[in-house]
């Protein structure tokens, strides 16, 4: 029997599907019609002493025929009283008490944090989200990710909040940082209850051609906004399963953000360790019944693989992710075309002449365009079946029989890499490549 | 089945005569262009006759350069604009498409490139630049597309062009001889006009060339001579009753349909005997303007049919019935067409013979000669020393469109008996080049 319910830092939801502090979570009328829709919990649009917007917010990075891959805004909190948010807040948890309502705040003075949190634990609030990521606007008055990006104003916010908080608190991180483990560190040490992650990044999404002014252009003006929607997953990946490896920081639950639009979405963020995801460009982009979609699949996932809880396989493919000079360098796969597949677009056949290593030849029939594999060339880097359209065409094969392993750094401590410019040891030696005249001909 | 409704006015017409390939709007034309794998060495661009560089013009659509596209398409084919809607695309460029191999619809090449042509015709948009004056001049017999390419290509090279045109209007069969849904003599003209209006070349209407003399004299005035003159008009099949009123030739129906739409008399039965591309278009024509039968008859099977597969199908759809292994041996009635004796025809020892003993008479009030045009013998006797091969066609030097007679250069179905525009588009664009490199020895 599955349960999708989670239990997040003591914050209750019965599902692991939270709407993002955004546009989307600011008003009770929204986050009402979202938990009729399936969401499980919503993070209310970051509350504080209510901000004046522009008109012209947001900003698209179309790709192909895929509108909003990338999205960007420069919306800033709430422009709302807080009176009218509390007040709906509580309206929110009496219609649905067991779903989970976070109250994201952005404040300035211990004073001010202290204020805020009485108010939205006396709405009903069931946890707070410390909103220390906004890199446009907010940061420039000293919040948002002006303190993301310094470690120990963090931890001193943390500080002040676990002082005043009775309900679990989630600090948020800005992704605009070197190094995830240092604004995640100082949210453990500061005493987080779990963290979130990302908030935006810094982005410039497109230039008007014609105004040379940034998109969103406000009165022929624009700044940085915030870039997240599908583009930003992969960063955000990687940042999670940095905290999610990290011995200290990882004994704090993990709230994921950044691109979630499918359940494949959410099954890869609880593989890194995620036990509740954090949704807004999807639902801006299609409305809060995209829901149906991520919690269809996700029951499908568990199905197929007989798991009954998110817990059951939370944090899996972290023992898989490790270091470059933990892996094998004995590993040898080479690509194999199925010539019964093949659409003869030669895609595979130029991206490997000019993109990578001169592994894949034409025939020279003028009728025929199956390429086929120079095996000893073959890197087995994987860009022509990258490249490939057809589904399962071009396959990466497996050469070596697996017995034998050895790593860079087992190599490092054998003495056993190159050291000179020239050295008989280097990977490339003695691997062809083409005379540079040869492209010429 | 369609059954078309006599058309009594231009909306009518409009109407059972709608455009197989309408125009893209600039949505269509993004997705559409967005789906092209940009492929390697591209099939479709080896299927085009004149090589146009079709990823490379449908990247430019996708990318909001549709004026470059235009003129990635321009710099392969003068008649680019025309050729994306009547050209046979199905066996071109669009047949050579590789997602035909993947069962999935290939890239609709034919109407982006109308659209990007279109939208620099219709804006008028200058692209082209005429070469600095050479002080040479060029003779062009025939405005058709052979002749539109070699004025236009030999522009751009410095030369004075001048066409002489025997009807009254540009483009030859593109505007006279193509089927009406295929596009309109609008377009046609546009096209030729928006190339006259920036590469200044001269068109001589109703100038018909018949004499030694008048050729003499373009010797004499010009420093070469391009032949441009396709083919005749309807050849005789030398039937009884073949004068009877209500017998036409195909290019002479199609021609007065063209330039008069509605306004002419089609009468309720039709027999078109032929089975290339042009009995296609007659039988539909004649059942789209209102015929209640028509019958397209053959001499041989459906499969020995020289039109294409898809043109057939297009007449049938349009209500045509099809008569194989019938030969007409009479034009029978009272004065004018009562109906067409045939005989039926059977295949003897790979022969084609003719069964005296079973014929019969299909009766009708419009008889279409679709059995090919006649050649210009006699017109090409009035040119010294110009080779002419068995089948009557003007033969030239493969690469420069030379003939026997250096002084003549010739292109499009004077020298093919007959083909697409796209491939006269091929020979006067080459034939000037020709032309150039012969005039600068």
């Amino acid at each position: 029997m599955i349960d999708l319910s989670i239990n997040f830092a003591g914050i209750k939801s019965p599902n692991p599907f939270w709407l993002a502090s955004a546009p989307p979570t600011n008003s009770g009328y929204q986050i009402m019609k979202a938990f009729e829709a399936g969401w499980g919990g919503a993070v209310w649009k970051t509350l504080g002493v209510p901000v004046v917007n522009v008109s012209s917010r947001y900003g698209s990075v179309n790709y192909r025929n895929t509108r909003m891959m990338g999205f960007n805004n420069i919306e800033l909190i709430t422009d709302r009283p807080l009176a009218d948010n509390l007040r709906e807040i509580e309206e929110v948890k009496k219609y649905f008490p067991d779903h989970a309502v976070i109250a994201s705040l952005m404040v300035e003075s211990k004073k001010e944090w202290h204020q805020i949190i009485k108010d939205v634990e006396n709405a009903g609030a069931d946890g707070i989200e410390l909103n220390f990521g906004c890199p446009h606007g907010m940061c420039e008055r000293g919040m948002g990710s002006a303190v993301g990006q310094e470690p120990e104003v963090l931890k001193l916010i943390v500080e002040w909040v676990k002082e005043a908080a009775k309900i679990p608190v989630i600090t948020k991180l800005s992704p605009n940082i070197s190094d995830i483990i240092d604004p995640g560190f100082a949210a453990f040490q500061g005493g987080t209850d779990a963290i979130s992650l990302i908030n935006t990044i810094k982005s410039i999404v497109g230039i008007d051609l014609d105004t040379y002014a940034p998109f969103p252009i406000v009165d022929g003006k624009g700044t940085n906004g915030g870039y997240c929607g599908p583009a930003v997953k992969p960063i955000a990946m990687h940042m999670i399963r940095e905290l999610a490896q990290h011995p200290e920081i990882s004994k704090v639950p993990i709230s994921g953000i950044g691109g979630i639009e499918t359940w494949r979405d959410v099954v890869e963020f609880i593989l890194l360790g995620a036990t509740s995801v954090q949704v807004c460009t999807a639902v801006m982009h299609y409305g809060f019944s995209i829901v149906r979609e991520m919690e269809t699949g996700l029951r499908q996932f568990m199905d197929d693989k007989g798991y009954n809880t998110i817990y059951d396989f939370a944090g899996k493919a972290l023992p898989n992710i490790t270091e470059w000079k933990h892996l094998n360098l004995k590993h040898k796969v080479i690509a194999e075309i199925n010539a019964e597949k093949c659409i003869g677009c030669d895609l595979c056949y130029i991206a490997c002449d000019d993109g990578a290593h001169q592994a894949i030849s034409l025939p020279k029939e003028a009728d025929n365009r199956i390429p086929s594999i120079i095996e000893e060339n073959c890197v087995g880097c994987n860009l022509c079946a990258l490249v490939c359209p057809v589904e399962d065409c071009i396959t990466m094969v497996k050469k070596d029989d697996g017995t034998q392993h050895i790593t860079w750094e087992e190599r490092t401590l054998a003495d056993d890499v190159p050291v000179t410019f020239d050295d008989d040891r280097a990977g490339g030696k003695g691997h062809y490549v083409p005379k540079p005249t040869d492209a010429l001909k | 089945m369609a059954e078309y409704k006599k058309p009594t006015s231009e909306k009518e017409f409009q109407k059972n005569f709608k455009q197989k390939k309408p125009l893209m709007n600039a949505t269509e034309a993004y997705y559409e262009a967005s789906r092209c794998l940009f492929c390697y060495d591209a099939p479709c661009v080896q299927a085009c006759p004149t090589h146009i560089d079709i990823p490379l013009f449908i990247k430019q659509i996708h990318t909001d350069n549709v004026t470059g596209s235009a003129k990635t398409i321009f710099d392969s084919n003068w008649l680019g604009n025309a050729c994306g809607v009547v050209c046979p695309t199905g066996v071109l460029c669009e047949g050579a498409c590789v997602y035909n191999h993947q069962d999935v619809p290939p890239i609709q090449i034919g109407r982006l490139q109308n659209y990007a042509t279109n939208s620099v015709i219709k804006a008028s948009k200058e692209i082209f630049k005429i070469g600095v004056p050479n002080g040479k001049k060029v003779a062009i017999i025939g405005a058709g597309p052979a002749g539109i390419a070699c004025a236009c290509e030999l522009r751009t090279m410095g030369y004075t062009a001048d066409i002489f045109e025997a009807k009254d209007k540009p483009s030859g069969l593109t505007v006279y001889g193509i089927a009406p849904y295929k596009i309109t003599n609008e377009e046609v003209l546009k096209e030729v006009e928006y190339l006259q209006d920036q590469l200044g070349f001269h068109i001589k209407y109703n100038s018909e060339i018949t004499t030694k003399k008048e050729l003499q004299q373009l010797e004499n005035e010009y420093d070469a001579v391009f032949l441009g003159v396709g083919l005749g008009k309807t050849a005789s099949l030398n039937l009884e009753g073949e004068d009877k009123k209500g017998v036409i030739g195909a290019v002479e129906f199609i021609e007065e349909l063209r330039m008069k739409h509605h306004k002419i008399d089609v009468p309720k039965k039709v027999v078109v005997i032929g089975g290339g591309n042009t009995a296609m278009d007659a039988a539909s024509e004649a059942a789209r303007m209102g015929a209640r039968k028509t019958v397209l008859a053959y001499r041989r099977s459906k499969d020995e049919m020289g039109a294409y597969g898809f043109e057939y199908d297009l007449a049938i759809s349009a209500g045509v019935d099809s008569l194989f292994n019938a030969t007409p041996i009479a034009i029978v009635g009272n004065g004018k067409v009562g109906g067409v004796k045939f005989a039926k025809t059977e295949m003897v020892d790979g022969k084609l013979q003719t069964n005296m003993n079973n014929v019969f008479v299909v009766r009708c009030d419009l008889v279409i000669k679709a059995t090919g045009q006649a050649k210009q013998g006699s017109f090409y006797q009035l040119i010294d020393d110009l080779d002419i091969d068995a089948k009557t066609r003007v033969v030239v030097s493969e690469d420069t469109f030379q003939t026997s007679n250096p002084n003549y250069f010739a292109g499009g179905d004077a020298i093919n008996g007959g083909a697409e525009v796209v491939n006269a588009a091929h020979d006067g664009k080459m034939a000037a080049q020709g032309i150039h490199v012969w005039l600068n020895k």
